[in-house]
């Protein structure tokens, strides 16, 4: 592709961020239930919290991260819109 | 005032407000009507996404299917929820540099085929139809019981509301008005959710609520719950009894079925800009949040109520159980709806609430002189029940059945709207009378909103049997068909024609036969259990293995046939970055 590595950076980030949402949800709150479980947080669980509570908030953190970034990858690689195409 | 009259008046001003914003926000054409003119700013998409998407299962039935699954019922919360980042990261931006009108027109354009978007239009289709007649089902239930007038009205006159907004106002009037309806539902949400947590821990905030100590006594609420349930022969709260491979599919088919689900995707086709539809997905997932975070507290102390009101004393003490005679007033009330249910089986006149359905704990049930539980609650009431548990006002009781009705006509409308898109833009312009005028598709995306309107009532007032049933139905055929075939569309240059219409209909056709098998009891011989699902995946959880044949074969199709043309390649170069290439071609 002629767009100077655009999409091979933007393809790492998404793979890093997957990777997280990977291990907070499937990795914490289902695979791993059970070890977590012997670690109390306050009147939970912890891998009963993560499963209930803790992946959604590091979903939504994950989103805004990766709006973020990628706004500064547009930005470096000169592909970002322009203002008057809205 | 009079808890009847009281809510005639809150839903009344709520309907009064829709029908406003419906007026307000006429469509002048197709571009209006199918992606509100592109102009939406992305907290209003957000907000709009959140009521789009969160219908009366989530406002109704998710707090109470959490209370009575414990962790099995984290499956929806995380699944619910994680399908937004795959959205956020994997679909919308390019979809909306893409810059068309429907899910359809994206998988025909990208695969050059009629065949395809035809294919794409079929599970669309399917998909949403199931999903409106959950809704409409859900409009009625709430009609029939706050409002005291029969189903049939209750359906007519929703109806009539979503008819309303949805065919005049298009995709416009629908965005404004789920804005609206957001605001209704998680206000009436949020209140109740804090007066029971404060009530039962002290605490306003139901997500440390849920991690508190329960008022009286000083123990971890999880803790107390898993020691008061498991006396009763109950699994304990915090843990599952599902099997750990038939959690980790549930929950991906839910999550790769919602970044699937046409009607949620559409949603980010309505901002100005690709970022826009990036950071429009975190909004949409932030006020998702607000609703599903505090649900599991209120399904927790939810539990613990319901199980104390019932166990008043130490289990198997002849006087530790409620007297039938002495049940509260919210009891009796929800008694009438069939909802909540008593049988006296060993004719004490108290109510045994206990799992008779343990082997284990059946001889110290018999000790006891239990004969059997005696309480059956339908989860459904959980939310519904809630103010009038907690004793709360009954303004607040009110509110609650505005925001059941604004989560199910939210949902409803957003789901006839991507239906009437795919019949006038998909199958009429596109298919049958390309040269069409935009005067006349406008014309018939009405006339199709209308019939499609008609129809979901239909299903809703005639809800075919199995209706509960098929909810896997709506998930498991978007994780199997549309996602992957949008997913490979953006991220695959090699993927052709063929491997994209062989991928979704062997991922359909697999995740049908395979939900259709166990669900309908196709072959007796070989009933839902399982002993006899494939790999131990139930049918809610078959969409994610649909979805990887789907990308399997997709890809293995496309290695022995022909290349897709240049310009489909050019168009792949084109929706993944956002601005136009110019710049940095000059760089390079």
């Amino acid at each position: 592709m002629k767009d100077g590595g655009y999409w091979r950076a933007n393809l790492r980030l998404v793979a890093g961020c997957l990777a997280v949402w990977f291990v907070v949800s499937f990795g914490c709150g289902i695979l791993f239930v059970d070890l977590l479980n012997e670690i109390p947080l306050g009147g939970f669980r912890l891998g009963f919290w993560f499963a209930q509570q803790g992946s959604i908030y590091v979903f939504l953190v994950l989103i805004f991260f990766y709006a973020w970034r990628i706004g500064r990858l547009d930005r470096e690689y000169g592909v970002e819109e322009e203002d008057d195409h809205a | 005032m009079e808890l009847t009259t009281l809510t005639y008046a809150v839903v009344g001003a709520s309907f009064a407000l829709y029908i406003g914003i419906a007026f307000w926000s006429k469509a002048q054409g197709t571009g209006d009507f199918y992606v509100a003119g592109k102009h939406v700013h992305p907290v209003a998409n957000g907000m709009a996404t959140a009521a789009d998407w969160m219908s009366a299962a989530s406002f109704i039935s998710m707090a109470g299917l959490i209370a009575f699954l414990g962790y099995d019922g984290s499956v929806y919360l995380m699944g619910w929820t994680g399908g937004y980042v795959l959205l956020a990261l994997l679909l919308a931006p390019y979809l909306r540099k893409f810059g068309k009108y429907t899910v359809p027109e994206f998988i025909g354009e990208r695969y050059y085929s009629q065949t395809a978007r035809v294919v794409a239009v079929i599970c669309l289709i399917v998909i949403s139809f199931t999903y409106v007649a959950g809704q409409m089902r859900g409009v009625g239930i709430v009609f029939s019981r706050f409002l005291n007038v029969d189903i049939t009205t209750g359906l007519l006159v929703g109806m009539g509301v979503v008819f309303f907004y949805a065919v005049l106002g298009g995709m416009k009037g629908i965005t404004y008005t789920q804005v609206a309806q957001y605001c209704v539902l998680i206000f009436a949400y949020t209140v109740p959710a804090v007066f029971v947590s404060l009530q039962v821990t002290g605490v306003a905030i139901p997500q440390i609520a849920f991690g508190s100590t329960v008022a009286d006594g000083g123990a971890w609420l999880l803790t107390t719950l898993d020691r008061i349930v498991t006396d009763l022969g109950f699994p304990a709260y915090t843990d599952g009894t599902k099997s750990g491979i038939d959690v980790f599919f549930i929950t991906l088919a839910l999550m790769i079925g919602t970044a699937g689900l046409p009607h949620v995707v559409v949603r980010f086709f309505t901002v100005p800009r690709v970022r826009d539809a990036r950071i429009s997905a975190g909004y949409a997932l932030l006020f998702i949040a607000i609703l599903y975070t505090p649900a599991p507290g209120v399904g927790a102390i939810a539990r613990l109520n319901l199980t104390t009101t019932m166990q008043t004393g130490p289990v198997g003490a002849p006087d530790g159980n409620l007297v039938y005679e002495e049940r509260p007033q919210w009891f009796r009330t929800w008694e009438e709806t069939g909802l909540l249910s008593f049988t006296d089986h060993n004719a004490d006149g108290r109510i045994q609430y206990y799992n008779d359905a343990n082997p284990e704990f059946a001889e110290r049930a018999a000790e006891f002189g239990w004969a059997g539980n005696e309480l059956t609650v339908d989860r459904d009431i959980i939310v519904l029940a809630n103010p009038e548990i907690a004793g709360l006002p009954n303004w607040v009781v009110a509110l609650v059945a505005a925001g059941g009705i604004a989560a199910a006509l939210s949902t409803a409308a957003g789901l006839l709207l991507v239906i009437s898109a795919a019949i006038s833009h998909d199958i009429t312009k596109g298919v049958i009378a390309p040269r069409i005028s935009e005067k006349r598709e406008l014309l018939i995306g009405r006339i199709s909103a209308g019939v499609a309107i008609l129809m979901a009532g239909y299903l809703g007032y005639d809800p075919p049997g199995f209706v509960a049933q098929v909810v896997a139905f709506a998930f498991g055929i978007a994780a199997a068909s549309l996602f992957p075939a949008i997913l490979l569309g953006i991220f695959s240059r090699r993927v052709n024609r063929e491997g994209a219409v062989a991928g979704m209909l062997v991922g359909f056709i697999f995740t049908v036969s395979y939900i259709v098998y166990f669900k309908f009891g196709v072959s007796p011989a070989y009933g839902n259990d399982p002993a006899n699902w494939l790999f131990g995946i139930s049918p809610e959880g078959i969409g994610a293995l649909g979805a990887m044949l789907n990308l399997g074969v997709a890809v293995a199709v496309s290695a022995v046939t022909a290349r897709p043309p240049e310009t489909v390649r050019e168009l792949v170069d084109h929706i993944r970055t956002p601005g136009d290439q110019r710049r940095a071609q000059d760089d390079a």
